[in-house]
């Protein structure tokens, strides 16, 4: 019989070692196969299996959403496996999220609400911080106004959070100042999915991959970032044949699993993108039925800018144009023009092309923080819909562009509750019927609700430098180590100007800088709901008690309300609290358009896609086979834009605020690794992750490498006009990086890259730009 | 005493037999990935000298066609 690790007797240190060893050969097998499953070591390493109570919901991690199983046996969570009923993973997991649960028992757990006193952090009662918090609020606003105050969220909040983070802030209180995280990942994707379609969210889902003949990924090192949806990809490859084509600026797992990788310099995708549309349009591959009875044309303002000084404004101006003048602009963009600087062979830009331009092909194209970290994010996200458009390969099973979320509640918190400032949990805070609804339903005056957003992530951390913002609230995001030159903001936030509340899991580089520390509920130790990227509804029960006064987000917040007399406005119960709110939520989105499933269904099913009508998902939306919203006998109804067109928008090539040049020779882009998520807060505290991958490092091509006479593991210094980080070498190791680039993970708060980065952004999207500044390299 | 993890990958179609064949090895702990062609296999021996030879029977079994070591660690007899 075959020995299990289970049956061997032995030291606990020992046994300890022996699971550590075989978690490392998971943690490798993971990355070599992504989704990998190695159920049988899952089972065995649980106690008693028959005992165990299996608890389904969402994974924490990526925004892929997985479906979990949490076995748990007698008040703690022991096991994790993939949920098999879940549509999204099917039962695969990626090594994240099979041990995500480890992290909740780390020593050192933020237990209990911390607030210094003469400079040390005093262990204090939840309820006495609480009155803390909601005291200086008051006084702030009393003392300096509204705008004064600030809420700085997460994509990793859930719905309720979210929900009641606006309402606070702009129901009760009445300012704009709520932004979160997600600005940092997804806004260009927002911005890109508004100006082309008037409506957010990808128009497809994950089941596009069991159809699609053609994967592209722009930018997107899915093997790392979205292992499970890849593992899929492979899947499909393996079984139909499908193709996965990496198109990015750096060699990485994905590009060596695909069945074509291209490398792009860095900016550069805005040309090739065009490049490709002109040779749709000049080889005749134009979807012209399609086009001339869904689309519209439209260029936009040039020359926009990056963002870079303090209080930056932009608004576009639209400007209808017809085809032959979208013709023309293409005329700049001619594969053998776009070869010269994008170092994209005039052969490869006509092997992208042909593929979208096949009319038996199907295509689906994915990008996450390629596209979307980038000054002209918006620009990306419209070329590469241009390509689907003018194709009419969109809103069909298999064929679709398709912009992943980082974060697993990106969309269903960050982008449908709407903690941005621009946003209401429906519409805009500019768009006078969307204070209306927002004021009925929470029932508050509408003039309460400000019509003007105030502060984007960037600019509000700018705004606390300032000392204009002098109290900020901070919830799951660790922004001192994810926003880009954290070499300003570090500081900033350290100013006594400033009152700082961080409500976390665990101590971080933020937390270090807070007067008061709250102490939060992970996951599973409260009720929630994420959405994930194919719009998928997720809803979970508490599982686990959390320790000792660790408090839901959502619940801290009604707590503060009450304290700062909004009482009325909050009327929720402890202990229903998420039902109640995600109920007087829903009511936002009734409709065709955006119907959410009713909790009854999210609590028995594994997630459900809005809009839900007539209690079915809609897989895809804008296609009236399939999406109940369309009118009838449209074919497909863009119903977010009033004349029910998308639009093809002209927009150029623009360079990057910041390029190398002879004291600042190398690109620098920041990125992420399969074993960590994010800032690591969590991942670190998850020991097979973090010996998998215990710290930061550079990446060179060896060509530079061999130049510089840069051995591995060398320790090298990486400077920008902005800061310097300390990092050893990484040659021929995860990834390669193009020649004349560097690659840094941002995972490790001990190697701060983001002192370096740049904090330029889309002039619309806002969002910041972390692939791309100009750094130079020198041995430590 | 040694203790190391490897990947083991198998020739095409062998992976049952490879199950088998590395059941039948004592010190010798074998976890098979339910979707992939590719065996964990954690070996715990008593002096360098044994974990040396417990490598080579494991790769002389003929359906093995790769082992690569992921991780090792080395702990006092005693502990
Ligand atoms: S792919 Fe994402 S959602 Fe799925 S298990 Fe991994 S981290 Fe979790």
């Amino acid at each position: 019989m075959q020995n299990t690790l289970s049956n061997s007797v032995l030291s606990s240190r020992r046994d300890f070692l022996k699971k550590m060893a075989a978690a490392a050969a998971m943690t490798a097998a993971a990355t070599m196969f992504p989704g990998i499953i190695f159920a049988a070591e899952q089972e065995k390493n649980i106690p008693n299996a028959a005992n165990l109570d299996w608890k389904k919901g969402p994974c924490r991690f990526c925004g892929v959403g997985c479906g979990i199983l949490v076995g748990v046996e007698n008040g703690k969570a022991v096991a994790v496996k993939g949920d098999p009923n879940s549509s999204v993973n099917k039962g695969l997991l990626c090594v994240k999220g099979y041990h995500q649960t480890m992290c909740i028992q780390a020593k050192d757990r933020l237990t209990h609400a911390l607030v210094k006193k003469n400079g040390t952090y005093v262990k204090t009662p939840i309820n006495e911080a609480l009155d803390l918090v909601a005291s200086k609020m008051k006084e702030t606003i009393e003392s300096h106004g509204k705008d004064a105050v600030a809420m700085y969220t997460s994509g990793q909040s859930t719905i309720p959070e979210g929900y009641i983070a606006s309402k606070l802030m702009k129901g009760a209180i009445g300012t704009n100042n709520l932004d979160c995280n997600a600005r940092l990942c997804m806004a260009s994707a927002v911005t890109g999915f508004l100006t082309t379609f008037g409506a957010d969210e990808p128009m497809g889902c994950y089941e596009d991959i069991d159809h699609a003949d053609y994967f592209i990924t722009w930018g997107n090192n899915m093997a790392e970032m979205h292992p499970v949806l890849f593992s899929r990809m492979l899947e499909q490859k393996s079984r139909r044949g499908a193709k996965i084509i990496d198109f990015a600026t750096r060699t990485t797992r994905s590009s060596t699993a695909s069945d074509r990788s291209i490398l792009f310099e860095p900016q550069t995708d805005l040309a090739v993108a065009n490049a490709i549309c002109y040779e749709i349009v000049n080889n005749g591959w134009v979807d012209k039925y399609f086009v001339e009875n869904h689309c519209n044309f439209s260029k936009g303002l040039t020359n926009i800018g990056y963002g870079l000084e303090d209080n930056f404004s932009f608004t576009d101006k639209p400007e209808k144009i017809d085809f032959a003048a979208y013709k023309e602009f293409l005329e700049d963009y001619t594969p053998e023009k776009v070869a010269k600087y994008s170092r994209v062979s005039v052969k490869d830009i006509k092997y992208l092309a042909a593929i979208y331009g096949d009319p038996n092909k199907k295509v689906v194209s994915y990008w996450c923080m390629g596209m979307n970290q980038h000054t002209r994010g918006t620009w990306i996200n419209n070329l590469v819909y241009n390509i689907h458009l003018l194709t009419g390969k969109i809103s069909k099973p298999g064929n679709g562009p398709f912009s992943l979320t980082g974060q697993p509640s990106a969309c269903g918190t960050a982008r449908e509750v709407g903690t941005f400032t621009h946003k209401l949990p429906k519409g805009v805070v500019t768009n006078e019927e969307n204070r209306k609804l927002a004021a009925k339903i929470w029932k508050v005056p509408v003039e309460r609700i400000p019509s003007k957003p105030t502060y984007h992530a960037t600019e509000m951390f700018r705004a606390v430098d300032r000392g204009d913002i002098k109290f900020i609230w901070t919830q799951a995001t660790n922004p001192l180590v994810s926003l880009p030159k954290t070499s300003r903001y570090r500081p900033a936030m350290q100013k006594d100007s400033c009152f700082v509340v961080v409500s976390d899991v665990f101590p971080t580089p933020t937390s270090d800088v807070a007067d008061v520390i709250l102490p939060a509920s992970w996951h599973i130790e409260k009720s929630g709901l994420y959405g994930n990227s194919e719009r998928r509804t997720q809803y979970w029960d508490k599982m686990v008690e959390g320790p000792g006064e660790t408090t839901p987000d959502a619940w801290m917040f009604i707590e503060v309300a009450r304290r700062m007399g909004y009482g009325d406005l909050f009327p929720y119960s402890k202990e229903n609290h998420v039902e109640e709110i995600f109920n007087e939520y829903r009511q936002f989105h009734e409709g065709a358009k955006h119907g959410m499933a009713p909790l009854e269904v999210l609590k028995k099913e594994s997630g459900a896609i809005w809009p839900y009508v007539d209690g079915k998902s809609t897989q895809w939306r804008f296609n009236e086979e399939f999406d109940p919203a369309c009118k009838k006998g449209s074919g497909f109804d863009f119903y977010g834009k009033p004349d029910g067109r998308a639009v093809i928008w002209q927009r150029p090539y623009e360079p990057a605020p910041e390029v190398p040049d002879k004291e600042y020779p190398f690109w620098l882009d920041t990125g992420r690794v399969i074993e960590h998520w994010h800032t690591g807060s969590m991942t670190r505290r998850i020991p097979v992750l973090n010996q998998a991958m215990p710290h930061a490092y550079v990446e060179f091509h060896p060509d530079d490498a061999k130049a510089l006479e840069i051995r591995n593991g060398e320790l090298i210094k990486v400077t920008s006009r902005r800061g310097s980080c300390v990092l050893p070498a990484s040659i021929n190791e995860r990834g390669l990086p193009t020649k004349g680039q560097v690659f840094v993970p941002f995972f490790d708060e001990n190697m701060m890259i983001n002192d370096v980065t740049l904090d330029a952004f889309c002039p619309i999207s806002k969002e910041p730009d972390f692939k791309k500044c100009a750094v130079k390299v020198e041995k430590a | 005493m040694p203790i190391k993890s490897y990947l083991a990958h198998p020739y095409d179609g062998k992976k049952d037999d490879l199950v088998i064949a590395l059941s039948q090895i004592s010190k010798c702990d074998v976890i098979p990935a339910e979707n992939n062609d590719v065996l964990i296999i954690v070996t715990e021996t008593d002096t360098l000298k044994e974990d040396e030879q417990l490598k080579e029977t494991i790769e002389a079994i003929d359906s093995l066609k790769l082992l690569a070591m992921v991780s090792g660690f080395d702990t006092p007899k005693n502990n």
